[in-house]
């Protein structure tokens, strides 16, 4: 019998998930090595549990999405949780630092039929999380990488270095220092292969803290290159708002 | 609940509504043999995107709404960044338009055509799966996941990554590609042209279910070219309007059975999106594509949901001919992007996603800061339209049983390749009769 994946959706864009889709050169040889139990954005079958891999797409925000999550921890054997919304709560975690009744009333004209929780957290808030993709949206070798690994019995291979490290590795010249744009390369997790430093692009941050963020060193850096107070919080105040909050250590 | 002992009650429920960019529930009651409610529930957990817009700088919609579905993010960042612009008062170098014009057709590539083969396509040929059709038509499946790659491959050129690029920003782009470069991207597109082409003619010969309906359509226009990345609004029966007056037509409102907003045009139902692109603009499709789709049955409008299929493949042959057109002619523009300074007002943006019409409303503030934001994706437009079309199917299939019913929903539902992500978390099946 084939291993099984099961990938799992809760509140998030889809595009994790979608990132599985996007391999289009290896995505009929993975469907012949596994055996594809759930994945409803791709699948009408649905196959039962226990799987042998779980991806998850997305954060906790419903009570019964609480429940949802410790259910499938239950019927996997390896939990990955893939991408921002899954690793730190997502873009929608800003609710966590705001008012969830304030927000509803903005959106919708009858709040009260709005079902969700004051928070949006990662699925290891709730439940045991084996390996953790970061990423908004995650890197496709990543994850491809990891399937491998995990078909093979090794693990999986997401070092928790730099954006940094990636964009000197591929000889993009520093944007930070040579044109005193704003970059959070020295902070944040590699994965994305310095995407927008080599774009003539500062990092936004989007796979979240690499390990031990040094923001105290950084801060000064992107205040001499011109950016407000308020500036720098909204740059670190995105996809891994959660994640950078719990992690910086300028304050 | 009715205690006559005459009546019939049966409640059927699938689980997860399958093969859409999100998960919703359908809810039909039947009464007496009779359709007595339609109700498609979209449970999305909200994420409050328009709530945590505020306050934020006006520059950030563009990667923030890009968020809310990474199906179609280049529609988000497009439309936002066309209504920014607006309320700026700026308008983009026309060379920094068309390159904008060329990363949202890899887009439509991309996106059309994961739904025709991996959502689609296994409606019409009794698959539960590509995966499943790739073990009888494997070549077929190779030719999709071909295209898909190329449309995927010029997204990652143009703006950096496929899913949620990085190179979009106000005024245009972050970095502009050199002309050596977008020769050689030219060469790589230029053989999915043929797959484009056997798409249409696959597609076509599928069996088509016979349903016409007759929604109010709704589409972007532009003079000489099918609209992409901007355009005025036209529509089938009522007068065209500005978009700058596009919610005093199109109203959002809240339903208790569902999170998403219903959209309504002037009161009344209506669709937008490929089949309502196809009937307004046909005659601006290019001649290949024009020839494609005449050859695939279809001719000057598009009234049967189940082809919207054929329609998504035509669009994709002509995204894949202007992406070229565009490219061909490229050369690189004297700067990437044009300032756009802050400026206090109001401003509107549209574009047609890969699924329709998406709209952007900004408010900025004296600071540069967003005051109010408003976004009236594809989904909530076409949610009555579904709803409606849902209808007629239980009304006149009665006989069927619940099973069949069901699939039948089902693939309805899916004609519309809803993003439910967009606004969408469960989607659960019941239908009640009474």
């Amino acid at each position: 019998m084939p291993p099984t994946l099961a990938v799992w959706k809760f509140a998030s864009c889809d595009g994790c998930q979608l990132t599985l889709l996007d391999c289009e050169d290896e995505l009929l040889t993975l469907a012949e090595e596994v055996k594809i139990a759930v994945f409803a954005e791709a699948s009408s079958e649905m196959v039962g549990g226990p799987y042998d891999v779980s991806l998850v797409e997305g954060s906790i925000t419903t009570k019964h999405d609480e429940q949802r999550i410790r259910e499938i921890r239950g019927q996997s054997r390896v939990l990955v949780s893939i991408g921002a919304c899954a690793t730190a709560g997502g873009v929608q975690a800003l609710r966590n630092f705001a008012d969830v009744a304030e927000f509803a009333s903005v959106v919708y004209a009858k709040p009260e039929y709005i079902d969700t929780l004051a928070t949006s957290t990662p699925a290891s808030a709730h439940v045991t999380v084996d390996y953790q993709l970061p990423g908004c949206p995650i890197d496709r070798g990543q994850l491809l990488d990891t399937l491998a690994a995990l078909l093979i019995g090794r693990k999986p291979r997401v070092p928790a270095k730099t954006v940094c490290t990636e964009c000197k590795n591929r000889g993009v010249t520093c944007v930070l220092v040579a044109d005193g744009i704003p970059c959070l390369g020295p902070v944040t997790h590699a994965g994305c292969g310095a995407l927008c430093p080599a774009h003539h692009r500062g990092c936004y941050g989007c796979f979240g803290p690499a390990a031990t963020p040094n923001t105290a060193a950084l801060i000064p850096v992107l205040r001499r290159d011109g950016m407000s107070e308020d500036g720098m919080e909204r740059l670190f105040s995105t996809f891994n708002v959660t994640a950078f909050t719990a992690e910086r250590n300028d304050r | 609940m009715t205690t006559d002992t005459s009546t019939r009650t049966r409640t059927l429920s699938v689980g997860t509504l399958t093969r859409v960019e999100g998960e919703g529930a359908l809810h039909v009651v039947m009464k007496d043999g009779l359709l007595e409610s339609v109700e498609l529930n979209i449970y999305e957990p909200p994420r409050f995107f328009e709530a945590f817009l505020r306050g934020r700088s006006y520059t950030e919609p563009p990667d923030l709404t890009a968020r809310v579905c990474g199906i179609c993010p280049v529609a988000y960042q497009v439309s936002a960044c066309n209504a920014i612009e607006d309320a700026c008062g700026v308008e983009v170098d026309p060379a920094l338009v068309e390159l904008r014009r060329l990363l949202y057709c890899g887009e439509w590539i991309h996106s059309h055509v994961l739904h025709i083969y991996l959502l689609h396509a296994p409606d019409f040929l009794g698959y539960p799966d590509a995966f499943a059709l790739a073990q009888s038509e494997r070549a077929v499946v190779e030719r999709g996941l071909a295209l898909k790659k190329a449309g995927n491959r010029l997204m990652e050129f143009i703006g950096g990554r496929a899913i949620h690029p990085i190179n979009v920003r106000l005024g245009g782009f972050y970095s502009v590609p050199s002309g050596a470069d977008m020769k050689a991207h030219t060469e790589e597109l230029r053989r999915a042209l043929d797959d484009a082409l056997a798409t249409v003619a696959w597609v076509g010969g599928f069996d088509f279910p016979d349903l016409e309906v007759d929604h109010e359509m709704l589409a972007l226009t532009q003079p000489g070219r099918y609209a992409i990345e901007n355009g005025t609004v036209a529509r089938s029966v009522g007068p065209s309007f500005a978009v700058a007056d596009f919610t005093d037509h199109v109203v959002e409102s809240q339903l208790p059975h569902s999170t998403a907003l219903h959209a309504t045009l002037d009161g009344g139902r209506y669709i937008t999106g490929p089949p309502a692109r196809f009937t307004l603009n046909s005659s601006a499709l290019s001649p290949i594509a024009r020839q494609a789709a005449s050859e695939a049955g279809l001719t000057g409008e598009c009234r049967n949901p189940f082809r919207s299929i054929v329609v998504r493949a035509v669009e994709v042959v002509y995204a894949i001919e202007e992406a070229l057109r565009i490219m061909d002619s490229y050369e690189p523009p004297p700067r990437p992007f044009v300032e756009v300074p802050a400026r206090p007002g109001v401003g509107h943006g549209v574009s047609e996603a890969p699924r329709g019409l998406l709209y952007h409303r900004y408010r900025i503030d004296e600071d540069g800061s967003v005051a109010a934001a408003t976004i009236i994706p594809p989904t909530s437009q076409n949610q009555g339209a579904i709803e409606a079309d849902l209808a007629g199917a239980v009304s006149g299939n009665l006989s069927m049983d619940d099973a069949e019913l069901t699939t039948l929903c089902e693939k309805i539902i899916r004609t519309y390749d809803p993003c439910i992500s967009c606004s969408a978390h469960f989607l659960k099946l019941s239908v009640n009769r009474r």
